[in-house]
């Protein structure tokens, strides 16, 4: 018995065993935008994130993780390999099976609109999470734009851009927006394709708090908005039907700042969306009971083979190496600057010395 | 389980290697190599049927042609002088080079495209290697597979110093292996003993090699390699006692069942009666390798015979210190490097090579790529052995084009027998356009590792003849002579400031320059283009209500 895996959602009319929830595919992009040790509790917040949601069914394929910069193996953390999200280092998120797409330097503004390569492949069935974290303007203080590495920045009319693009170009179905920043908020204000939703950490002119410091690892762990975030993914599972409405709600009462979030653009009631619509996927199983022939592979041309033995070649041939002759440059025309210099110092000479010296070079 | 289907042309080996160093530490070197008989170059059909050899890479060498593709990712440095020569050596950072065949006709264009395609399948930064950061060396990092023709044209290196290795590394790379991390010895590797050693590499490396002793026909040979130094505090908790659970907090159960063969090697050679540790389980299986020029001999357990793993099912070496060693033998060679000078202007590099062999001479071949903003000043070279000048037999040098390419010297030097050679060039710093700094550029530059490669003479005669059974560790370099063998040593990365400009200026020119408009052109403009009127002052109400009655009379007003 064989069985192949389709994750689209397609037809229903195969045998398959047990329940199987069909959901469009989902695409998560999990970014991280600060550098140096005492933003850690960023990189916590992301791997935190992108753990439930690979929990919840997602797959690496279908992940963009940018951290930018490196935690778990920087030489100021006691445990390496490690990014704790709860104190006395009780939940490892790094784990052994993380896949950073972009990391260090390549967390730009540039690769995230516009990624060259390690792109998301989404459609317009695809329902996109993003999930962004790190500072905006001056450390607490700022508005309506994010910093990239200390030193660039997005702002939210970009973003808003962004996102239209991806809509006339029919790449998403419907988006969903996190940010925890502080003034989050001013991030979203400006968006204006269909379709998006957008929850944010505090309003504009408030700060986000960060939660849990650690004192053997000497920094905090967690910002305030994410840890009680994913204390809500924690108690969801695929076939949960928790909705929007309570991932906005369990948010609001808790903290001390008040959380925001923007469902106008959206055009099907906040109540009526699942969260595993944006957090997980399930894949269909398709089972079927026939064999597949496969064809061996064809052993390369043995009736051709050289008769005559192959050998290593040697590591450091000194008396070649000495008696290699220089590479043949290949012979360019001379260049404008030259060219020009030329010109000039002649000029110069039939100038000063007059036009009869002329006649001695034709 | 499975058994090897007749006909199959792909095998499987793996091994370990532990070898305790004299400071305490432990080296533990892990081989894996899938070798398969066939050719992904011919263009009558495309492999498609990929059993123990992963896909990805299968795929990446048709399309780019690549001959031979090493590549290693390294955190930390191998000190030689503590730890002796490691089987398979590498630089901190990432280091790639690849010989691509010779029907290729754009070799940057698929250098370019293989790095990204890379930087994809090992999740690291390869994609910023670019033709600043790549050269091609005219006489070092021949091939290390089969082959006749070395034309150099096809053989581009690159280093990135600065890159870090984490979890999101290895992860990919154990993905590669065909029992993944799930059975045989990989599933020892966990990252986060892995990552809190003092040195952890890791490499990929693909080459054509003999198929059988006749070397009638060529098989491809894919080796992962990952070689750790465990320190004695940090992981060792300061007590001269191992074992494969303090090392790798796991124990093994089983060899991977689609390997041919499967084994760990313990290096016994300081021990022979036992005097200096204890190994348990003891094992009567005894082999013997010579290898980096010395004859070691391992106690060999063998893990696809079930009574290694005796009644509890797993098997957990245990390596107790009773004595003390003495100190080790010298390496024969050597290198290091540092940056001389002061200020942010001018600096000197050093590169100092010990041949500590007592009466050889021998030849070394180094290699520098030095980026290109900073500028050597190539006439200031001097290479000189014992206070006296030693003029190289060999130099190539090919310039560096600001932003295109970087600086490539190579030298070949004859090392006096017992001396040190030290090769001093100065340089200067450039100073970058801004948008070239990267976010913190108070950290500094690196410069790659320079790479010297050498025959060294050898102590033992070395073993030419190719056996399938040898172990992996002696076979990974090809030995042509039985009196020398090939070695290559990575010297530190340098570290450089470069001039730094303050960042802040163009917002303080641009605050500046527009208040200074603001101010003085504002009020210049309405100096020159303002006309003044004198104004009246007005009347009270009774002057007014009278002016009224006085212009009704025709009277003349008040003032």
């Amino acid at each position: 018995m064989a069985f192949s895996l389709d994750t689209n959602c397609g037809l229903l009319n195969h045998n398959i065993i047990g329940p199987i929830y069909c959901t469009s595919t989902i695409f998560p992009p999990d970014i991280l935008i600060t550098q140096f040790w005492f933003n850690y509790r960023h990189v916590a917040n992301t791997l935190s994130v992108y753990r439930s949601v690979k929990r919840l069914g997602i797959p690496d394929s279908h992940i963009v993780l940018m951290l930018a910069d490196d935690m778990a193996c920087n030489y100021r953390n006691p445990k390496p390999a490690t990014v704790f999200s709860h104190k006395n280092m009780e939940f490892n998120v790094y784990g052994d099976d993380v896949e950073v797409d972009y990391r260090g330097y390549e967390v730009t503004v540039e690769n995230f609109l516009t990624p060259r390569s390690k792109r998301l492949l989404s459609d317009d069935r695809s329902n996109i999470l993003i999930y962004l974290t790190g500072q905006t303007g001056n450390s607490h203080g700022g508005n309506g734009f994010l910093k990239f590495q200390d030193s660039e920045e997005i702002s939210n009319m970009e973003l808003a851009d962004a996102f239209e693009q991806m809509w006339q170009k029919r790449r998403y179905n419907e988006l969903l927006f996190i940010i925890d920043t502080c003034q989050g908020a001013s991030m979203y204000e400006r968006f204006y394709s269909p379709n998006l939703m957008a929850l944010a950490s505090s309003q504009v002119g408030e700060d986000s708090l960060s939660h849990q410091p650690d004192l053997a690892i000497g920094v905090h762990l967690m910002d305030k908005y994410t840890f009680y975030l994913l204390e809500f993914l924690e108690e969801v599972h695929p076939a949960s039907q928790a909705n929007m409405n309570d991932l906005v709600s369990v948010c609001a009462h808790r903290v001390s700042v008040s959380p925001g979030h923007h469902t106008d653009l959206f055009q099907r009631n906040p109540g009526s969306v699942l969260i595993t619509d944006f957090f997980g996927s399930v894949r269909k199983v398709e089972i079927t009971k026939d064999t597949i022939n496969l064809t061996s592979s064809v052993k390369s041309g043995s009736g051709d083979m050289q008769i005559e033995s192959l050998t290593y070649v040697d590591q450091l041939p000194v008396a070649e190496i000495i008696h290699q002759k220089p590479k043949q440059k290949d012979w360019h025309p001379p260049d404008g600057f030259i060219l020009g210099l030329w010109t000039l110092i002649l000029l110069v000479f039939f100038q000063t010395y007059g036009i009869k010296h002329l006649k001695h070079i034709f | 389980c499975c058994q090897r289907h007749p006909g199959s042309v792909d095998q499987f080996q793996e091994e370990l290697v532990i070898r305790p160093l004299h400071s305490g530490d432990i080296y533990a070197s892990f081989q894996f190599r899938t070798l398969w008989d066939t050719d992904f170059l011919q263009e009558r059909q495309k492999v498609s049927h990929y059993r123990l050899f992963p896909k990805s890479l299968g795929q990446v060498l048709s399309k780019f042609s690549v001959r031979e593709l090493h590549i290693s990712f390294t955190q930390g440095f191998w000190r030689t002088m503590q730890w002796g020569q490691p089987f398979i050596p590498s630089p901190p950072g990432a280091e790639l080079w690849v010989w691509f065949h010779d029907t290729v006709s754009d070799v940057d264009g698929n250098w370019k495209e293989l790095t990204n395609v890379l930087s994809g399948i090992f999740c690291a930064s390869l994609n910023f290697i670019d033709l600043t950061n790549t050269v091609q060396p005219s006489a070092s990092f021949k091939p290390l597979g089969l082959g006749n023709a070395t034309d150099h044209r096809f053989l581009r290196y690159a280093t990135l110093p600065r890159e870090i290795v984490c979890t999101e590394n290895l992860t990919p790379w154990k993905k590669l292996l065909p029992c993944g991390s799930k059975a045989g010895l990989s599933v020892l590797l966990k990252s986060e003993k892995l990552f809190h050693s003092s040195f952890h590499s890791q490499a990929v490396h693909i080459r054509p090699v003999c198929q059988d002793e006749q070397c009638t026909s060529k098989a491809w040979e894919l080796r992962q390699t990952l070689n750790v130094v465990f320190d004695l505090y940090t992981s060792g908790q300061g007590k001269k006692e191992w074992s494969l659970f303090k090392m790798f907090s796991r124990t093994l159960t089983e060899a991977c069942p689609l390997a041919t063969s499967s084994k760990v090697y313990v290096d016994i050679t300081d021990n022979p009666e036992g005097e200096l540790f204890e190994l348990s389980p003891a094992t009567p299986l005894l082999s013997q390798a010579v290898v980096l020029g010395d004859r070691r001999t391992y106690s060999v357990f063998d893990l696809t015979r079930a009574e290694m793993f005796g009644q509890l099912r797993s098997l957990n070496l245990l390596l107790r210190w009773k004595g003390d060693s003495g100190d080790m033998l010298r390496p024969l060679l050597h290198a290091e490097r540092y940056v001389a000078g002061f200020g942010l202007q001018t600096g000197e590099i050093h590169t100092v090579i010990y041949n500590n062999h007592p009466y050889r001479a021998f030849p070394v071949l180094l290699m520098d790529s030095v980026p290109w903003y900073l500028q050597l000043y190539i006439h200031t070279l001097t290479v000189t052995s014992k206070s006296r000048d030693n003029k190289p037999s060999y130099i190539h040098y090919q310039p560096a084009k600001d932003r295109h390419r970087p600086h490539l010297l190579e030298m070949l030097i004859q090392l006096p027998p017992h001396s040190m050679t030290e090769v001093t060039v100065q340089f200067e710093r450039a100073l970058l356009k801004w948008t070239e700094y990267t976010p913190d550029p108070n950290h500094g530059f690196y410069v790659g590792s320079s790479v010297v490669s050498a025959l060294v003479p050898s102590m033992v005669a070395m073993n030419t003849n190719f056996t399938q059974d040898q172990p992996l560790f002696s076979s990974f370099v090809p030995v042509k002579e039985e009196s020398s063998y090939f070695v290559r040593v990575y010297t530190e990365p340098l570290l450089v400031n470069l001039p730094t400009p303050d960042f802040s200026m163009p917002y303080n020119v641009i605050c500046l320059t527009c208040t200074v408009v603001a101010v003085g052109y504002g009020s210049f403009y309405n100096l020159l283009t303002r006309t003044f009127q004198v104004d009246e002052p007005s009347l009270p109400l009774a002057k007014r209500l009278a002016n009224l009655i006085r212009r009704i009379r025709g009277v003349p007003l008040l003032a």
